[in-house]
């Protein structure tokens, strides 16, 4: 079986230069372009120095803007508005079902509407603090200070979000935040938001200023003399490899958690735009961040495909506990006391309780279960798998009417993918893995390290440090799409214009015949295992070894696993059907093969990192009560990683993170 | 479990094509409907067949890109999208027949694939309040009476899956249409297009070649989000309003 395009890795770890055998260190980044003086006035100043595009030039430039979610959707519709040529693809049949819909609980806002205490230097405060000092200062005050604008936005165009009877809006409080600054449309902000934010989508494609593809999937990126000039696409219904060339790339094309294979992520998610962008130059930033979600429902069977989320908002009056006693735990928990109990959460974060953020809540369920006192069934020689969330309380409290009201949807929910009625028997709820905090490396522009390359929402990797507190992902990926990029690419394309390129260059042909080697090679391999089985066992490496707790031996172990993996899955990987068609598999197949790529450097990334932060747990580095030891001394900088070729170990560049307005300190929840 | 199914196979748009039976053993009923065919497809590949063309993406009852006739309803016998049918809705040794949606407005691109692009073209044609960004006043400006924000969400939850057109004999959208009309309708934001909003839609649905509503109401039945049929009347009063201005 030939493995041509990639051979066997050479054992490089006696190499000069090589750090653990299986990385180099580069230069630092030095620059990463915030403007300097009193935070506050920073995005202003960036805004006043970016240079103007007047009105009748902007038809002469293009861009094009890759995934329409929230942060691609709409950043599409406000450079279409401005008056750009934009393209914007998608691989889904509409850009309504970008997985931003799936987003249940909310979006935070610094609009101080419940007058306690709020602000925007607290959102930023809670946004950094909660990211466990590993996000920029700069980036993360814009987006609170962007916040309060994101809300008006969407109110005018129509998004129904909750109100008071006094027709004002509501708010709730989220995981990890002591003040209620979340703005929600029951359990449906995410889908609320994206209608919205499709709707005015739509309304540019109408008006002609978008030219929409949908069912078309990017397969590799273009670069001329070092710059981001266009995509070569795949139309998914006509296998047709489309080549779109324009001034500017935006990638938004959403996380990577579907490496773990099960995952909250909708089944297509996948790593293959900004991977191809990584192989072309753009660094890759912090990939080992994953937030693992607390309250997802548990795992049942192992022909499973997809894990299910429960809105985090459910902690507010659900409460969190195991049995006291190992014996307990196959008992029907309504027979359990109440003394018999133990609401952990409530009694190790005694001022946080069942709010504190999602990496606490996850890893302490995962230490009740590995304690042996986790419920619902046992799942292969893991033990059982849960813990129990329970609304007995609150239904006595509020009325099963007023729960019902709050939370009806995601008990409908629950009990259609369970069959148990959370009414009656406590939910059972398991982390799994939701949102990953590493993407393409941007500068305060949101421009990756190929001029021309812009990246936005999930994609990048830059808001939210090494964890996310709830409600802050629709909030980034808005205030990229709509408030940050239509600034920041006015700048990049102002400074042009850039020379023109057609479909004969060089770069536009080597980009193409890439493109179809790769397809060409999957579907004359004949190889025995299915693109699914190969993600599974990618998945259960990723899962066990980088997962909620990751050790030195355990990632080393997953990377050369991984290899392995990679190997035969380029030798014998079976992928049915033709080129020209519609073809699942195929484009299963793509997108695996990068995932595989992308799993070996979250290893080596966790690999490096030897402290604890956030999404990332090294078992090595833990205080004395076992939680998360940050290494600040050491650590306090953005791991951007540079592909260095084929089988070349891959170099690495810190951003070292300076806190100028927030003071490092550990951080505590109790 | 083991179950038989009977599945539309259409290898492409203009193909004819045929219902091939296959069966699946070792189905639980704790698995999903998509997850049950997940299974099927794996066993095709080992057998060297090509898999089964089927949409879903988020697999949770959300995205709306799942959807299939199974048993002759629109995802299946619950009220619910296929994603979220799950296989204890069925019974050992149940035969089922799953077919694309039906709706010559929804062409078959491949096996259970269908394409529902008419839908955007709907809105596009002003489905959607025109609020530049950057333009919007304070949230608070205009508040917004909670019975009206009710209904107006009640609406907006359609998730855009088609159940509505396969299940309606005459292959109309108006549920669909109806949803959003009523949505940005109730809306003191969505006042200044309201009536250039309907009109507009009505025509795109037409024009698209779904059929009109005679009032049969399947499509609120089969609706996996239990959209209210009465979004239609809104739909039908806005309309007249709007002729007559």
């Amino acid at each position: 079986m030939s493995h041509t395009i990639y051979p066997e890795p050479a054992t490089r770890s006696e190499e000069e230069g090589m750090l653990h055998g299986l990385y180099r260190e580069g230069d630092p980044i030095s620059d990463a372009k915030a403007p300097a003086g009193p935070i506050q006035g920073r995005w202003s100043q960036r805004k006043f120095d970016a240079k103007l595009v007047n009105p009748a030039n902007r038809r002469k430039l293009s861009v094009i803007v890759v995934g329409t979610g929230l942060a691609g959707g709409a950043g599409a519709a406000t450079l279409g508005e401005a008056g750009y040529n934009v393209k914007a693809f998608c691989y889904n049949d509409s850009p309504r079902r970008a997985h931003s819909i799936a987003a249940q609980g909310g979006i935070n806002a610094a609009k101080n509407y419940k007058e306690d205490g709020d602000s925007t230097y607290r959102l930023f405060y809670d946004t950094v603090k909660g990211g466990d000092y590993r996000s920029r200062e700069s980036n993360v005050y814009r987006l609170a200070e962007v916040s309060a604008t994101i809300i008006d936005q969407c109110v005018a165009q129509g998004v129904p979000f909750a109100r008071e009877y006094g027709g004002l809006l509501d708010n709730r409080s989220f995981g990890g935040v002591q003040v209620s600054r979340t703005f929600y449309a029951r359990g449906q902000t995410g889908q609320q938001l994206l209608i919205g934010a499709y709707q005015a989508l739509e309304r540019q494609i109408a008006a002609g200023t978008v030219e929409m593809f949908t069912r078309h999937e990017m397969v590799e990126l273009i670069v001329v003399d070092g710059r981001a000039r266009g995509i070569i696409a795949r139309d998914m219904v006509t296998g047709e490899i489309e080549t779109h060339l324009a001034d500017a790339v935006v990638l938004a094309s959403g996380g990577y958690g579907n490496v773990f294979f099960l995952s909250t992520n909708a089944m297509g998610c996948n790593v293959t735009a900004t991977w191809r962008a990584h192989r072309k130059g753009a660094y890759f930033g912090n990939p080992c961040y994953t937030q693992i979600h607390p309250t997802c429902i548990p795992v049942h069977g192992d022909k499973q495909s997809k894990l299910t989320l429960m809105s985090e908002s459910l902690r507010n009056d659900g409460r969190i506990w195991v049995p006291k006693r190992k014996e307990d735990c196959d008992k029907d928990p309504r027979q359990i006391p109440e003394e018999d109990r133990d609401y952990y959460l409530e009694r190790i974060y005694p001022s946080f309780g069942n709010l504190v953020p999602r990496d606490i809540a996850s890893r302490q369920a995962k230490n009740m279960c590995d304690e042996g006192r986790g419920v619902g069934p046992e799942v292969a020689g893991q033990g059982r798998r849960g813990v129990y969330l329970d609304f007995a309380e609150a239904i006595e409290r509020m009325g099963r009417d007023a729960v019902s009201a709050k939370y009806g949807n995601l008990f409908d929910m629950y009990e259609r993918i369970t069959g148990e009625n959370p009414y009656e028997v406590p939910m059972r709820i398991y982390p799994a893995v939701h949102y990953t905090m590493g993407g393409l490396w941007v500068d305060y522009d949101l421009e990756s390290t190929i001029p021309g390359l812009f990246v936005a929402g999930e994609a990048n990797f830059s808001d939210h440090g090494a964890n996310r507190l709830g409600a802050s992902a629709l909030m980034q990926g808005l205030s990229d799409g709509y408030f940050v990029l239509p600034n920041t690419i006015r700048d990049y394309l102002a400074s042009g214009p850039y020379p023109k390129v057609d479909e004969s260059h060089p770069a536009v042909v080597e980009a193409q015949e890439a493109v179809r080697r790769r397809i060409e090679h999957f579907l004359t391999c004949n190889g025995t295992r299915s693109v699914d089985s190969f993600h599974r066992e990618l998945g259960l490496l990723m899962w066990e070894y980088c997962g909620m707790e990751r050790t030195e031996e355990g990632l080393k172990y997953a990377i050369e696993k991984i290899r392995e993996l990679k190997k035969e899955f380029w030798s014998n990987v079976r992928v049915l059907g033709g080129a020209e068609e519609l073809n699942q598999s195929l484009e299963r197949a793509g997108r695996v093969a990068d995932l595989i790529e992308l799993g070996e450097l979250m290893c080596i990334d966790a690999l490096h990192r030897r402290e604890s932060c956030g999404g990332h747990f090294r078992a090595e580095s833990q205080t004395e009560e076992g939680e998360a030891l940050r290494d600040d001394e050491d650590f306090a900088y953005v791991a951007a990683w540079e592909w260095a070729g084929e089988n070349e170990p891959p170099v690495l560049h810190k951003e070292d993170l300076v806190y100028e307005f927030v003071e490092m300190k550990q951080r505590s929840y109790k | 479990m083991r179950i038989t199914l009977k599945i539309w196979r259409q290898a492409g748009p203009k193909d004819s094509g045929r219902v091939a039976t296959y069966q699946v053993d070792d189905v639980s009923e704790d698995m999903s409907f998509l997850e049950m065919l997940d299974v099927l497809n794996e066993d095709l590949n080992d057998k060297g067949e090509e898999p089964i063309a089927f949409d879903s993406d988020c697999r949770e009852g959300i995205c709306g890109q799942c959807g299939v006739v199974i048993n002759g309803q629109p995802h299946g016998p619950e009220v619910t999208t296929t994603c979220q049918l799950h296989m204890r809705s069925f019974k050992d040794g149940d035969t089922i027949t799953v077919e694309p949606w039906r709706a010559s407005a929804f062409p078959v691109i491949k096996d259970l694939v269908v394409d529902r692009g008419a839908f955007d073209r709907i809105i596009q044609a002003g489905g959607f309040i025109s609020a530049n960004t950057g333009a919007a006043p304070e949230a608070h400006a205009v508040p917004v009476p909670k019975k009206k924000a009710d209904r107006a969400f009640e609406a907006a939850a359609c998730i855009g899956c088609g159940a509505c057109v396969a299940a309606c004999p005459n292959a109309a959208a108006m549920l669909f249409m109806g949803a959003k009309i009523t949505h940005l309708g109730e809306l003191p934001q969505g006042q200044p297009e309201r009536w250039n909003r309907v009109r507009a839609m009505v025509n795109q649905h037409d024009e698209e070649g779904f059929g009109g509503c005679t009032n049969i109401g399947a499509c609120s039945a089969a609706c996996p989000k239990e959209i209210p049929l009465d979004v239609i009347s809104t739909l039908n009063k806005d309309l007249f309003t709007s002729l007559r201005k």
